[in-house]
């Protein structure tokens, strides 16, 4: 599972790169979004897999069972997803607006500031 | 209460005020104003407190240090608070007299305050993961102001400052994943205690470039700095003072932070990469600075080479040169946001921020021509200014030799001097152009179209910026003896993991 885990991985940050990488605004939108899933994923493989085992102490008991999944790397990723939809739906009303006042989708334009 | 968790309240509750009065601006701006003399006072006493009483920490929540979120005071955050506090009222008083009402009608000062009280977050929490969160209240709220106005240069501006940062982020927090997968914690106390657990030298050599990367594109370290003079000054020129000031140096401080904390095993790989940007994070920045002809955009190239200085202090590990690193970047957060308000005053009296336009300034108003002679002196690094005493302590700690660089780190002091040079260059350049030669007639200088109230706010918090530079310059030992605490405790990372959890790395 680790294997198919970090072969996708790896595909969406090659994608992302990818996307980020046009000219368009609207790929690198969605380059972001791709860049944030993949990350979240890295999180989620790297603190380990593990099935089956939930993290409760049992009721008779005061600690968690030796074998217990560990419940943090979601609570990051959770964490993690909340913050990049908050910031990708502000990057999508700023590139709505920066294409209104540009009057271009294409990033190659956006160099008035740089002269 | 206390005064670490104050400093992350104060802004807040003066941010829930200006967002409780959205109808009215007048009162935004007086809760501003009080929300930051209250940070100002707060931080003078935490840093009063940690100097007598050594490292605070607040364990959030009462949850015991490795399992909950820790707020850690040590020497270094307490500076870091304090010139926050200076630098933020600084700017909250220019801004009375220069954000239009249209920006405060859609919430100015309410996102200023949250900005701050990211950056103070970040400079206070004790937990990697928590200081990624602290980043994205800082960054969301610098997104808004960044982009607070919609004029064209600021939306192309926003654009490249918003992604680069976003993809920053995300290595930030790929790393915090990588680090917590492979140790299992992410208290950065506990992280140093149990890094050495981590088996696999590449592994976390391979983690600890992610974070250079990650905090490097927010420091705007070379190769990353690309975002930086392409934004720096596209906003109003409040917001670019206080970005310039600070949002940069956070990035620094997490570098000096975590390279000092957590890798200090395999210090000889990542200190001496750091030494190789250093010199040339100093050599681009100023060289990008020597061609330029607008005003704001010649200073932001200046901040990329003072990053270097920073760093080069944090690759030479030396406690003289990490005491020098911090006591730079006390100076250099003051003096920075001066010269970018004193690029406002300037746009206020001639009309433009292009520097082969402006002139006649000194005749026009010499009280601002000695304002921008201190701190722009300063920058170049005369005696007896603060600049000066920032730089000798940083080459001073490279030619000691007791560095793991011997011979290279001479090379850097040499490189570190020429840009010292090259900067006093654009000073001049900036002095010759819009202090002495004759102005355009398009942008003659007339300091009487300001009126007088706004005058006082425009020039207040210049003056006392200058007043500080003068009296770091005055007396550097005792500034110094502060900065010389920060770099012991950086170097004994056992006070900090014992203040911590109680317990000493072996």
């Amino acid at each position: 599972m680790e294997l198919v885990l970090a072969i996708t991985i790896g595909v969406l940050y090659a994608a992302a790169a990818y996307l980020l990488l046009r000219r368009s605004v609207v790929k690198l939108i969605l380059g972001i979004a791709v860049l944030s899933q993949a990350v979240n994923l890295l999180i989620f493989t790297s603190a380990g897999l593990s099935r089956g085992m939930a993290a409760f102490v049992p009721l008779d008991g005061t600690v968690l069972p030796a074998q217990s999944a560990d419940p943090l790397p979601q609570a990051l990723i959770l964490t993690a997803i909340v913050i990049s939809f908050g910031v990708l739906a502000f990057t999508l009303v700023l590139v709505q607006r920066a294409d209104k006042t540009v009057g271009s989708d294409d990033l190659d334009d956006l160099k008035s500031t740089d002269a | 209460m206390d005064p670490v968790t104050l400093c992350i309240l104060i802004p807040f509750v003066s941010a829930l005020a200006c967002l409780a009065c959205w109808q009215t601006p007048a009162l935004q701006r007086g809760m501003s104003v009080a929300g930051m003399v209250a940070l100002l006072g707060n931080a003078l006493w935490l840093l009063s407190e940690v100097w007598h009483r050594g490292i605070l920490v607040v364990k959030v929540g009462n949850w015991e240090a490795p399992f909950g979120i820790s707020l850690v005071a040590d020497m270094l955050s307490s500076i870091m608070v304090l010139v926050t506090a200076i630098t933020g009222l600084a700017v909250v008083v220019y801004s009375l007299a220069e954000i239009d009402a249209g920006r405060e009608r859609y919430g100015y000062y309410g996102f200023l305050q949250f900005m701050l009280m990211g950056v103070c977050g970040a400079f206070l929490t004790g937990d990697i993961f928590n200081m990624f969160v602290w980043f994205e209240v800082m960054l969301i709220s610098s997104f808004v102001l960044m982009a607070l106005g919609g004029e064209l240069r600021q939306m192309e501006g926003a654009v490249k400052y918003v992604v680069l940062n976003l993809i920053s982020s995300s290595l930030f927090l790929a790393a915090c994943g990588i680090l917590y997968g492979k140790i299992g914690t992410l208290n950065l106390a506990d992280l140093a205690l149990r890094v050495g657990d981590m088996l696999d030298p590449a592994l976390l050599t391979v983690t600890a470039a992610l974070f250079l990367v990650a905090f490097g594109l927010k420091a705007g370290l070379f190769p990353l700095f690309f975002w930086l003079p392409a934004s720096y000054h596209t906003p109003p020129v409040a917001v670019s003072a206080i970005f310039a000031g600070l949002l940069t140096k956070v990035g620094v401080y997490a570098m000096i932070r975590i390279f000092t904390l957590v890798f200090t095993k395999d210090v000889e790989f990542i200190h001496t990469l750091l030494l190789a940007l250093a010199g040339l994070t100093m050599l681009t920045g100023v060289l990008g600075a020597v061609v330029q002809f607008d005003f704001r955009r010649l200073l932001s190239f200046h901040i990329i080479s003072q990053i270097g200085y920073m760093i080069l202090g944090l690759a030479l590990f030396t406690p003289l040169a990490i005491a020098g690193t911090v006591f730079y970047i006390f100076h250099h957060i003051i003096v920075k946001s001066n010269l970018f308000l004193i690029s406002g005053v300037a746009h206020r009296y001639s009309g433009t921020f292009d520097l082969k336009k402006l002139g006649g300034l000194l005749k026009a108003s010499p009280f601002l021509a000695i304002l921008f002679f201190i701190p722009a002196m300063s920058l170049g690094g005369i005696p007896p200014l603060s600049g000066f005493f920032a730089k000798f302590a940083i080459v001073k700690a490279g030619l000691a030799g007791d560095t793991i660089f011997e011979g290279a780190a001479a090379w850097l002091v040499g490189i570190a001097l020429a840009v010292g040079l090259l900067t006093l260059f654009s000073m001049t350049k900036i002095w010759a152009e819009a202090f002495w030669k004759q102005p355009d007639p398009a942008a003659l200088p007339n300091p009487e179209s300001v009126p007088l109230r706004e005058k006082i706010l425009l020039l207040g918090p210049i003056v006392a910026l200058a007043l500080v530079t003068i009296s770091i310059g005055l007396m550097p030992e005792f500034f110094f003896a502060f900065a010389m605490r920060a770099a012991e405790e950086l170097l004994n990372p056992n006070l900090y993991i014992e203040a911590v959890l109680g317990v000493t790395r072996r």
